[in-house]
C-alpha cells in the first residue's frame, strides 16, 4: 500500500505518459480542440517520407525491399489523411491497404521465385520508352500546376474530426435519398468483393 | 513559412503518381508493376481527400475508402493471375510474358 502511495506522489514529468499531458495540456486550449502544431514540419516530413518510399519502390531491386517501402509511403500517406482531417480514410487505409493488402503482396513475393528476380536487371527491355512518356507526364502536371496556381480557393478549413466516422456512417449506410448518398454504392462495392474473391480462388486452383 | 495549403497536398500527390507511372512502365519484376499501380492509387486518393477537405464536405473521403476496396480487390485477383501465370510458364520477367506477340 505504502509503494503504491509513493508511486502515485511521483513526478508525473518522469513518466513518459506524464510528459505527454504536459505538452498536450501547453498546445490544447481550453476548450478540449487541439490546434494544428507544426504543421510545415510535419507536412514536410510526411510528403518527404512517402515521396522517398516510392522512390525506393521503383528503383530496388529486391522485391520484398520494395514492399517494405510500399508500406512506409502508405503509413506516411495514411498519416497525411490524419492531416487533412481525414482520421476514418487513416485508418481505413492502415488497416486495410498496409496491413491487409501488403501482406498478401509479400505472401505472392514469397510463393513466386525471387532468388533468380534479386539478381535480374531491375529495368525491362523498353525502359527508355516509359521513362519518356512518365517525363511527358510530369510535365504535363507541371504545366498545370504553373497555370492553374491561382484557382484554387486558398481556404484551409478545419473540419469536425469527432464526428468524422458517423458523418461517413451516415453517408454510406443512410437511408438512400437525402442523408446515405453512398448506399448504393457500398451495395455494389460488396458485390465487386465478392466477385474478386471469387476470381482470385478459382485463378489459384490447379484444376478448376 | 508559407502555409500548408491544399496546392501543396497536390503536388505531392502528382510525385507519387508519376513515381507509380515510372514504375509501372520500366520495371522489369510483374510483382513491382502490381505495386506501382498501388502507389498510383494511393495518390488519387490524396488527391482526393485534400479536395475534401478544401471543399468542406465528405465526398473525397467515401470515395477514397472505395479506392481502397477497389485496389484490395484488384490486388487480389491480379496477384491471383500472377500465381496462375507462374505455375504455368516460371517466370515473372515481364520480357518473357509474351504470348500475345505474334
Amino acid at each position: 500500500m505504502i509503494p503504491l502511495f509513493i508511486w502515485a506522489l511521483d513526478s508525473p514529468l518522469q513518466h513518459p505518459a506524464g510528459i505527454a499531458a504536459f505538452l498536450i495540456s501547453v498546445v490544447a486550449p481550453v476548450n478540449g480542440e487541439m490546434a494544428p502544431v507544426a504543421t510545415p514540419f510535419f507536412f514536410y516530413l510526411l510528403s518527404g517520407l512517402a515521396v522517398a518510399g516510392g522512390f525506393f519502390v521503383v528503383t530496388r531491386h529486391n522485391p520484398v525491399h520494395c514492399a517494405l517501402a510500399l508500406i512506409v509511403t502508405l503509413i506516411a500517406v495514411a498519416h497525411l489523411y490524419l492531416m487533412l482531417y481525414a482520421p476514418f480514410v487513416a485508418g481505413v487505409q492502415i488497416i486495410v491497404y498496409a496491413g491487409g493488402i501488403m501482406v498478401l503482396f509479400l505472401f505472392v513475393i514469397m510463393l513466386v521465385n525471387i532468388e533468380r528476380a534479386s539478381k535480374d536487371r531491375r529495368f525491362n527491355r523498353i525502359w527508355p520508352v516509359g521513362l519518356a512518356a512518365a517525363c511527358a507526364l510530369m510535365g504535363l502536371f507541371v504545366s498545370a500546376f504553373v497555370k492553374g496556381r491561382g484557382l484554387f480557393p486558398d481556404r484551409m478549413i478545419k473540419l469536425p474530426e469527432a464526428s468524422n466516422t458517423q458523418e461517413i456512417a451516415t453517408a454510406l449506410y443512410g437511408e438512400a435519398g437525402r442523408m446515405g448518398q453512398y448506399t448504393f454504392a457500398f451495395e455494389i462495392a460488396s458485390l465487386l468483393l465478392l466477385v474478386a474473391i471469387l476470381g482470385a480462388v478459382i485463378m489459384t486452383k490447379k484444376r478448376i | 513559412m508559407v502555409p500548408i495549403t491544399t496546392f501543396h497536398y497536390l503536388v505531392v500527390a502528382a510525385a507519387l503518381f508519376v513515381l507509380g507511372v515510372i514504375g509501372v512502365l520500366t520495371r522489369r519484376n510483374v510483382v513491382i508493376v502490381l505495386m506501382s499501380i498501388e502507389l498510383i492509387l494511393n495518390a488519387v486518393s490524396l488527391n482526393l481527400v485534400a479536395f475534401s477537405r478544401m471543399w468542406g464536405n465528405l465526398h473525397g473521403q467515401v470515395f477514397a475508402i472505395f479506392i481502397v476496396v477497389d485496389a484490395a480487390a484488384e490486388a487480389a485477383v491480379g496477384l491471383g493471375i500472377l500465381i496462375a501465370f507462374f505455375r504455368n510458364k516460371e517466370t515473372i520477367n515481364i520480357d518473357e510474358i509474351d504470348l500475345l506477340k505474334w
